[in-house]
């Protein structure tokens, strides 16, 4: 899919996110590939706290507001009633954070997947409970620093790798699974449209910088999104009919750069 | 027709009955029953329905309330831990005013690890905004079921439904139930009509954030509703009757509590033990009589004080206890017959934990008690321990 064949037609505008926010980005350019026809399925989280405050609606499309461990429940019950319903041409498509998706809505995730109902996940990684306040989630990247993971003199940042879904989910033999960067909006629109030609569950992981979490200036979030895959730190990955593969980085650059961006790596460099 | 039937096969009768379209549930003793036979309807095809298979009560609450979104009718079933489980899910679909339908096969909760009846399970819930209907056969609750859909999903209510039977003591004890005929049922029970649903030509938010100027607005609709429930339950049950020739009497189910001087009040099915003490004690010529709360919310405050006006002794049996202080029930009681001029005195029993035995000799020991002790000091009669 072309930059240039995306509709004009926005389905989320006017939400409360912060300017420079990753995951208002991710959903907006989801939504283009999607098109009208989508039903959001959705949970406390930045999200949630930034579209559907009452009165509010920031989507052109509806939303269904659950609790945060339940992403993929709802979003089974939505897929099956609109199965029933004969409206099988809907796209659900359940969205959650990193919080939300890894951690706390990952058991009700797999048993959606597991199920083989027809939907759409898509976990937009800002790597921190954003929401709450930048929280360590178990997809805060090693070495960073978070409100729960301080830097002091016994504080190290985070001291644990990422979780790796993709592997998690692969090994549920998902139809299609895909991670993706906003810094590479063709790639991930390409992923976004194969997820939307599945039929079955399909996952994309995209990653979402978010200025205030991460601590950097707005204007540099698609800047640090690209970085973040060019350091060899966010791997551009498929999941395929059985076969995972990875875009390679020839020459990664260094990962000083993507560090000294952001506030909360600069321990590292000092 | 009539089978032999016991409380969990009952409402499984009634789902289908009911023509429920979305099925999400999760086995727990004692309530697996109810979901392994709606497995086999749909299997057998008398049932056209979605099961969704999930893995967690909370993932069965929630998608009941996915699917209710779209616009079909729902059922789940749970019980003890997994009523538990869905505790936060409880609070969602009653504030998204999903009439959801659920049978909670009751029991007591753990540690100490059990699987026996109490209602701990769901008197821990009662503050969950759902409608609470206790029944005391296995006919109450194939017929509660059915009532509660038109209950839950009436305009003026729209708020979900738990039907509470006991565990093993409803949920696996046969007797024999009349069964209705489908089309009798579709006439009690037209399709759901959804004011709103998912409708992706119509954008809509279900569960929306509301800051602290509109929150309150929706949880006052919320009470509204629920007090208006009060009359619908007792208009569904009406209507029922006159179509099936049965009915439980709405919120309060008193008997022989014409001229009593001590009247127990309980929940569920020990009622039919304590029909029977009754029976045996007037018989003696002692002035006693029983009451069964069949709605606990809305809790019928007004229906306790017109029936209870003029007793001396209320005795209230709870199967449950609310930790600090006593039996839940006993404090609502109480509560709501402080606005009589000349209340009764309120004793508490709570008896019947974790499947513990309520014997006629239990029952007849809090009659005897009640109807010796002097207004004055009935207050100090402690918790019956058999
Ligand atoms: S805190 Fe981060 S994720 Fe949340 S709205 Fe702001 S930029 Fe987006």
């Amino acid at each position: 899919m072309k930059i240039t064949e995306l509709p004009e037609e926005e389905l989320v505008y006017g939400s409360f996110a912060c300017a420079g926010c990753g995951g208002i980005l991710a959903v907006r350019l989801a939504l283009k590939v999607l098109g009208p026809r989508t039903v959001i399925v959705t949970t406390p989280s930045c999200l949630l706290g930034v579209t559907t405050f009452y009165p509010q609606l920031a989507f052109k499309v509806p939303c269904v507001n659950v609790t945060f461990p339940s992403t993929a429940a709802a979003v089974s019950g939505v897929a099956t009633g609109l199965k029933r319903r004969g409206r099988e041409d809907v796209h659900v498509l359940g969205v959650a954070g990193d919080g939300g998706t890894v951690d706390i809505g990952l058991q009700a995730l797999s048993g959606a997947i597991e199920r083989g109902h027809n939907f759409i996940f898509l976990c937009y990684d800002n790597e921190a409970y954003m929401n709450t306040g930048v929280q360590r989630s178990s997809s805060t990247p090693q070495g960073a620093r978070t409100t729960t993971t301080p830097v002091g003199l016994r504080g190290k940042g985070e001291d644990r790798a990422k979780k790796d879904m993709m592997r998690i989910v692969a090994a549920h033999d998902i139809p299609y699974a895909a991670t993706a960067s906003i810094g590479y909006p063709q790639d991930y629109l390409r992923k976004v449209h194969k997820a939307k030609e599945t039929k079955g569950p399909a996952y994309i992981h995209v990653l979402a910088p978010c200025p205030p979490g991460w601590g950097y200036p707005s204007h540099l979030t698609v800047h640090l999104a690209r970085l973040a895959v060019q350091t060899g730190q966010w791997p551009l990955a498929e999941y395929e009919k059985g076969r995972l593969t990875q875009k390679k980085i020839d020459n990664p650059r260094p990962i000083e750069e993507y560090w000294s961006l952001q506030a909360r790596f600069a321990h590292l460099l000092s | 027709m009539r089978e032999y039937i016991n409380g969990n096969e009952a409402v499984a009768q009634a789902v289908r009955l009911a023509r429920v379209e979305v099925v999400a549930a999760y086995p727990i003793t004692p309530q697996s029953p109810v979901v392994e036979e709606i497995a086999a309807q749909i299997a057998r095809g008398e049932l056209d329905a979605e099961y969704i298979r999930v893995e967690s009560e909370h993932a069965a609450l929630t998608a009941c309330y996915g699917a209710a979104v779209t616009g079909m009718r729902v059922f789940t079933a749970t019980s003890s831990q997994g009523l538990a489980y869905m505790f936060e899910m409880l609070h969602y679909v009653s504030g998204s005013r999903v009439p959801v339908v659920m049978a909670v096969a009751n029991r007591g909760l753990a540690a100490p690890w059990t699987i026996w009846a109490d209602h701990q399970d769901s008197i821990a819930c009662r503050d969950t905004g759902w409608i609470q209907l206790y029944v005391e056969t296995a006919q109450e609750a194939l017929d509660t079921c059915l009532q509660a859909y038109r209950i839950a999903e009436c305009p003026e209510v729209l708020t979900p439904v738990m039907v509470c039977l006991d565990g093993y003591v409803l949920s696996h004890t046969e007797e024999i139930v009349e069964i209705p005929a489908q089309e009798v049922v579709d006439a009690f029970l037209p399709p759901y009509k959804p004011r709103e649903v998912v409708e992706p030509e119509r954008p809509l938010v279900f569960g929306v954030g509301a800051g602290p100027d509109i929150y309150p607005a929706f949880k006052q609709a919320q009470q509204a509703a629920m007090d208006r429930a009060r009359d619908v339950i007792c208009r569904v049950d009406e209507e029922f009757y006159r179509i099936f020739g049965r009915r439980y009497g709405g919120l309060v189910v008193p008997y022989r509590c014409q001229g009593a001087e001590v009247v127990l009040v309980t929940l569920g099915a020990t009622m039919g033990t304590v029909r029977e003490v009754v029976d045996r004690l007037r018989q003696e010529g002692r002035r006693v009589g029983a009451l069964r709360l069949r709605a606990l919310r809305p809790f019928p405050a007004e229906e306790l004080r017109r029936v209870l006006a003029g007793t001396r002794v209320v005795a209230v049996l709870d199967r449950n206890c609310s930790f600090g202080y006593e039996g839940a029930v006993c404090t609502e009681v109480k509560a709501a017959l402080l606005g009589l001029e000349k209340p009764p005195a309120v004793a508490g029993f709570i008896l019947g934990l974790g499947g513990q035995d309520i014997r006629q000799a239990d029952i007849e020991d809090i009659f005897r008690r009640c109807l010796a002790a002097s207004s004055g000091a009935v207050h100090q009669v402690a918790a019956a321990q058999s």
